[in-house]
Formats: C-alpha cells, sequence, structure tokens
C-alpha cells in the first residue's frame, strides 16, 4: 500500500517536472521519502537480478553497452539511461516504468551509479552482478579520498551476491578479488598484454605506488581488448577460447576508453547470458551504440559536426584530450563548479593541456572560466577569448566557427546547460528522452 | 625505490619559450617534495607556477622533484609540499624524519617554503589522531593538528600580508596555533585551521603552512612573487622581477573573491 501510494506521488510528480522541462532527480526525491524500500520491492524481484556498474570514470557508456548487448539478446532490461546516477535518478527512471502495483516489466536491471550512492543503493537491494571499472580522483570535495573511494567499490563488491567482473589493470580494482563473498563468481576485463604501454592512456599512474600489487595475469575466460592496427576497429578475445571473440568492430565512439568499456560490457553480458551469449549479436549490438549524451557526442550545428565531451577528473579529461588530440579542431573549455562538477578545481592542474597548444583555445567559459585560461596559461596554450556566461560564450564560439568541425570540453552541469540549449536550437532529444539507448 | 635520484630538472622548453626576456638573472632551484605521494589535489600546480613565473621574470629555474629514500638534492632555494591522503603521508614519514635536522636548520636560516595541507601538519609540532595517539611533526610550525570526524570543505578567502588569498580547503584535521606563532591569514570566507578562531595557515620567517588547494599559488601571483623574491636574493643576491601580465590570474582571484565576499 505504502509503495502504492509512493509510486502514485512520484508519478505525478514527474509528470510536474516534466511539464517545467525540468530535472530527472526530483520525482525520485518525493517517493523515495515516501517508501525508502520502494527499490527492493521494484527491483528486488527481477528474474535475472540487479546489476551495479561503478567506478569513477566510464560508468554511463558502459552501462549504456551493457543494456544493448543484453537487450540484443532478448532481454527485457530496466536502466536509467539520464545519467543521473543517483538513486533517486533510478527510482525516477522506474516511475516510468512500473504500473502502480510495483512490478516492472523487465528480466533483469542494469544501473550505474556512484561511488557513494552504489552503497545506498545495494542497502536497498544487494546486486546479484557488479561490474566495477577503475577508481581515481574525482571530486575530492565530495570522495574527500582516493582509498575512500576504493573502499567504497570493496563494500559494493562485498554485497554482491553472484557475480562480480573486475578491471584487470586496476590494482585498486582487481585487489577487491579478495573481498568477494564464497561462491560468488569473479570474471575479469583488461587490455591485451600486447598494448599494455597504452595503460597509461586509461588510468592515473601517479596515484598509483610502485609496492603495489603487480597487475593480475590473464587467466582462462578473461575478456581482454585487442585494438586493431587502425586503432579504430578491435576485437574483444576471451583468454582460452578463440571461438567467441567478439569483432573486430568500430564503435561510434571514439578512442581507447570507450573500447575498453565495451570490453567491460561485453565481459558482463557473457557472463550473465551464459551459453545464450552470441559473439556475432554481441558485436553487432556494440557497433550501434550511440555515445551517450555529453560524452563523445556528435550534434549536427548547421552541417558541421560539434563534439560535446564530458570531463569532471583529471584521468577523464587526460583520455580526452588523448583520443581527441591527434584530431585538433576549434576548441571550447567550459569549466563549473557546482556540487556536480566538484566544487574544487585544483584538478585542472593534474592534466597536462599540451596537446592543445599548437590549435589554442577559442574560449574558455563558466563559473570558474578565468580560473581555466589561467590554468592554460602555465602550459602555454594561447586563449581567444574568456566569457564565463555559458550561453553567451556558446553563442559567440558558433559564429565564429560557423561551418566548421568544433568541441567542447565541458564539466557536467555546463554539460547539461549546453546541451539544453543545443537541443532547443538544433532540435535534439532531451535528457531522459535518449531514442536509441 | 625512486627511478629519479633527485636529478635537476629544468622548466618544460615549451613554457620557457613563452617568455620573451632572457634567462640571465642566475639560476633558483626549486625543490618539491614528494610530489607522488604527497600532490592529490593539483598542488604540483604550485612548483609550475613557480618555474613559470621565475622565468617569465628573466631567471632560470631549475626544479628538483625528490622522492622518498632518494639523496637530497643538489640545491634548494625555496621548498614545496602538498596534500596527500593517509597512505601518501605514512609513505613519506621516514624520510621526512631523515632529513628533519636539515629542514629545521634550513627554516631557521630563512629559506622559504610552502607547505600545503598535510605537509603543512607535518611541519606542525604534532597531530593527534581520532584515536588520541599522539604523532609528533617537524616542529617548524608550531601549530598541533588533531584528527576530527567532520571535514572542513570548500572554497576560501583570507586577508594576508600578501594581500587577499584565494583557494579551496579540504581537511579533516583541525589546527590550533600555539601561544604566539603567527598564522598565515585571518579568514574571510570558509573555515580555516579549526572553523572557530578566525585563522588559517601559519608563518615563521619565510614558512608559510596551509590548507589552500586551489592550487594556491598561480591565482595568487603576489604570493608567488612574495615567495620568489626571497628564494632569488638568496640565490642570486637581489631581486629583479620583470613585468609580468598577470590579467588573467587577477581576474580569477577577483571573480572569486566577489562571488564569496559579495564586494
Amino acid at each position: 500500500m505504502r509503495t502504492s501510494l509512493a509510486l502514485a506521488a512520484g508519478k505525478g510528480t514527474r509528470a510536474l517536472s516534466r511539464l517545467r522541462g525540468g530535472g530527472s532527480a526530483l520525482p525520485g526525491l518525493v517517493t523515495e521519502r515516501l517508501d525508502p524500500a520502494v527499490l527492493r520491492h521494484t527491483l528486488g524481484a527481477l528474474p535475472q537480478g540487479v546489476v551495479v556498474v561503478s567506478g569513477t570514470n566510464g560508468k554511463t557508456t558502459t552501462t549504456k553497452m551493457l543494456v544493448a548487448l543484453l537487450r540484443a539478446h532478448d532481454l527485457r532490461v530496466f536502466t536509467n539511461p539520464t545519467g543521473s546516477n543517483f538513486t533517486r535518478g533510478v527510482i525516477s527512471s522506474l516511475l516510468g516504468e512500473v504500473g502502480l502495483s510495483g512490478r516492472l516489466d523487465a528480466d533483469v536491471a542494469v544501473v550505474e551509479l556512484d561511488e557513494a550512492h552504489a552503497l545506498h543503493f545495494s542497502a536497498q537491494v544487494p546486486p546479484t552482478h557488479s561490474l566495477l571499472l577503475n577508481v581515481a580522483r574525482d571530486q575530492l570535495d565530495r570522495f574527500a579520498e582516493i582509498d575512500h573511494t576504493a573502499r567504497l567499490l570493496t563494500t559494493l563488491a562485498e554485497q554482491t551476491t553472484d557475480g562480480v567482473v573486475l578491471n584487470a589493470d586496476d590494482s585498486f580494482v582487481s585487489r577487491i578479488r579478495g573481498h568477494v563473498g564464497d561462491g560468488v563468481q569473479v570474471r575479469w576485463f583488461g587490455v591485451d598484454p600486447s598494448i599494455a604501454d597504452r595503460l597509461p592512456e586509461l588510468q592515473e599512474a601517479d596515484v598509483r605506488f610502485e609496492d603495489a600489487e603487480p597487475a593480475r595475469e590473464p587467466g582462462p575466460g578473461d575478456a581482454l581488448l585487442l585494438p586493431e592496427e587502425d586503432g579504430q576497429a578491435f576485437t574483444v578475445r576471451f583468454v582460452g577460447d578463440p571461438e567467441e571473440a567478439v569483432g573486430p568492430l568500430t564503435l561510434r565512439q571514439r578512442g581507447l576508453a570507450a573500447m575498453i568499456n565495451a570490453t567491460a560490457a561485453t565481459a558482463t553480458a557473457r557472463h550473465l547470458l551464459g551459453p545464450s551469449f552470441s559473439a556475432p549479436t554481441a558485436a553487432r549490438a556494440l557497433a550501434a551504440v550511440a555515445p551517450p549524451f555529453g560524452r563523445g557526442e556528435v550534434i549536427d550545428v548547421d552541417g558541421a559536426p560539434l563534439e560535446l565531451v564530458l570531463v569532471k577528473n583529471p584521468a577523464g579529461f587526460t583520455v580526452a584530450l588523448g583520443t581527441y588530440g591527434t584530431e585538433p579542431v576549434a576548441t571550447m573549455v567550459a569549466i563549473n563548479d557546482n556540487y556536480a562538477d566538484g566544487r574544487d578545481v585544483s584538478w585542472l592542474y593534474d592534466v597536462s593541456f599540451d596537446s592543445l597548444r599548437e590549435r589554442g583555445v577559442a574560449l574558455t567559459s563558466g563559473v570558474r572560466a578565468w580560473d581555466m585560461a589561467l590554468r592554460l596559461r602555465y602550459d602555454g596554450v594561447e586563449v581567444g577569448h574568456v566569457e564565463q556566461d555559458l550561453d553567451l560564450a556558446l553563442d559567440r564560439f558558433l559564429e565564429d566557427h560557423r561551418g566548421r568541425p568544433t568541441r567542447i570540453f565541458c564539466t557536467y552541469t555546463a554539460m547539461m546547460h549546453l546541451r539544453r540549449r543545443l537541443a532547443d536550437r538544433f532540435a535534439l532529444a532531451r535528457f531522459g528522452e535518449d531514442p536509441d539507448a | 625505490m625512486s627511478e629519479d635520484r633527485g636529478v635537476a630538472q629544468a622548466l618544460p622548453d615549451d613554457v620557457a619559450a613563452l617568455a620573451d626576456v632572457p634567462a640571465d638573472k642566475g639560476e633558483v632551484h626549486v625543490v618539491h617534495l614528494y610530489p607522488r605521494e604527497m600532490s592529490i589535489y593539483g598542488d604540483l600546480g604550485n612548483t609550475r607556477c613557480l618555474a613559470a613565473r621565475l622565468r617569465w621574470h628573466g631567471y632560470r629555474p631549475v626544479v628538483h622533484d625528490h622522492h622518498p629514500g632518494a639523496p637530497w638534492p643538489e640545491r634548494a632555494d625555496i621548498i614545496l609540499g602538498g596534500g596527500g591522503q593517509d597512505s601518501g603521508q605514512v609513505r613519506v614519514t621516514e624520510d621526512l624524519a631523515r632529513h628533519a635536522d636539515r629542514l629545521r636548520e634550513l627554516a631557521l636560516d630563512g629559506l622559504p617554503m610552502l607547505m600545503i595541507c598535510g605537509m603543512y601538519q607535518l611541519f606542525g609540532e604534532a597531530f593527534i589522531t581520532v584515536e588520541g595517539q599522539r604523532l609528533p611533526g617537524l616542529g617548524i610550525l608550531d601549530v598541533t593538528t588533531r584528527g576530527n570526524a567532520t571535514r572542513m570543505i570548500g572554497p576560501v578567502v583570507l586577508d594576508t600580508d600578501f594581500g587577499s588569498v584565494v583557494g579551496y580547503e579540504n581537511h579533516s584535521g583541525s589546527t590550533v596555533l600555539g601561544e604566539g606563532q603567527q598564522p598565515f591569514g585571518r579568514v574571510r570566507h570558509g573555515r580555516g585551521n579549526n572553523g572557530s578562531d578566525g585563522h588559517e595557515g601559519a608563518r615563521t620567517g619565510n614558512v608559510v603552512g596551509s590548507y589552500l588547494h586551489g592550487p594556491v599559488l598561480p591565482a595568487n601571483p603576489a604570493l608567488a612573487d612574495g615567495l620568489l623574491e626571497v628564494a632569488a636574493r638568496r640565490a642570486t643576491g637581489g631581486w629583479a622581477p620583470a613585468e609580468v601580465d598577470d590579467t588573467v590570474a587577477d581576474r580569477a582571484h577577483q571573480a572569486q573573491v566577489r562571488r564569496l565576499l559579495g564586494s
């Protein structure tokens, strides 16, 4: 009864906030206040369980890929596709899909949760499976310490009941192996040893000490990323099982980080699906996944591509610069310091902006536009203009580079703001209405 | 343990090349203590800032990264340290003890030092853990820090001898100054050493300890040049700064002051 009331109230709020064009978490907040066990009632009963995707970087992309893989294998999947990766975001997504009875028409749930909220969630619904991607410095004003973040992921793994998928190359994640419960299966993903020298593109080396445990040696069943010579296509191979290799395939999202995310999603899908896993089906599904909003998403601006690239921590920004650095185009950087961005912008000094030096940066914007321009000055990168107001900056940037490819690196709330404005001008789907999730 | 045996490295050529003045005023050696263990919040930006500003002023900066276990650098004209995690502090304790006497002597001798957050605490008299265990510090600054359940987190504005200073604090330690110990600044926005007495950081002679990240130097060029002046005088016998265009730094600084103080 309480669940029904809570769901009804949440649904009402959802309708209202949609009319206002508002955020994705408010309806979830209303429902959560009314019935804290709402998640357990609705998700706990799914026949194939609940998968939590967590880690510092790549959650949204990996979740989207995993959902696509499972759906391609005819599973009905509930997910939180809005990138609103808090518990409330999950409840908000639920509201769109459950009847007041609390029954969800799905076989399995796949939810992305940040490290802190993953525990809040797992206290309500112990996940059957968890996929743990990586640990990096991120928003230390919230998580305080990277060691603390690693502990949160360890606790999540401890609470997982059936299977855990771990990153073999990230010592913060691989050492979680020693903490999973008896009878809980462990699967691994990582890069093929032949490209081990490219690991620095994917993770921060400077917070990993030399006395940390060495990376795990690949073993039977591990999913390994093997890029092709051209740097675009790749294969996910399974150690000891050459028949099952997925690919070669090319993603719609660029870069090595997207490829390792695809490898993680493939390892998890294969673990969940068991013998029903089909490599050709998986390859087709991955090749069709569109980049999530603002994660390398390409927006058509009157015939010229605008790439929107979310950056939120040193590892992510470094990976993004590596991914896009080989194709320099007119660039804007928008840095906000709201809660969801991380209020401390010190991390910008842990990123090297050398790759932007040749072309320069046309504009910096956002609440911390001047700090970003100052940071670039210390890397010898010329900045054309500084405009704190995001709308004015976007107008000027598009106007100055009309008909030419452009790229915007932006923190979370700056991305949300810019994308809303771009959606109005160029008829894009809104958040929460991802058409091809 | 380290492959880098304290070898001096020059400023990257690219930034040096930006300077439109010759580097003919002499060498200034900048030592950064434990860049791997104790620089998790961007505090390496302070070293980059000092190296770049030295070059812009016409000096030749030589940066030494000092790692635990490595021999002490051949020369030090200014020493920097940053914030780390608890595990990072544990990793540097032994090396810091090895160089404790040297650091105390250099501090007494007037060498400029900037110690941020975790290294500020380690430069104090003692750190008292939540469990009540007393861990002695170097005692260069007369401050005592107690472990605390709540963190003090947020943007900060201070009044200091170097003018207003902006930054970002993120610490659980609550620090109290000993009798007669000067603070680094007075808090105008934020929490400071302990959230109650209005003090932030500590300063003795040319040694400054502070909780401020940001990193603190780029957006506070007066503080950066204040430290550099002492370093350059020690290294070269004089201080002959060039005209440096600090428009961007000043705008970044003022934007935070205006936003946080509303003036």
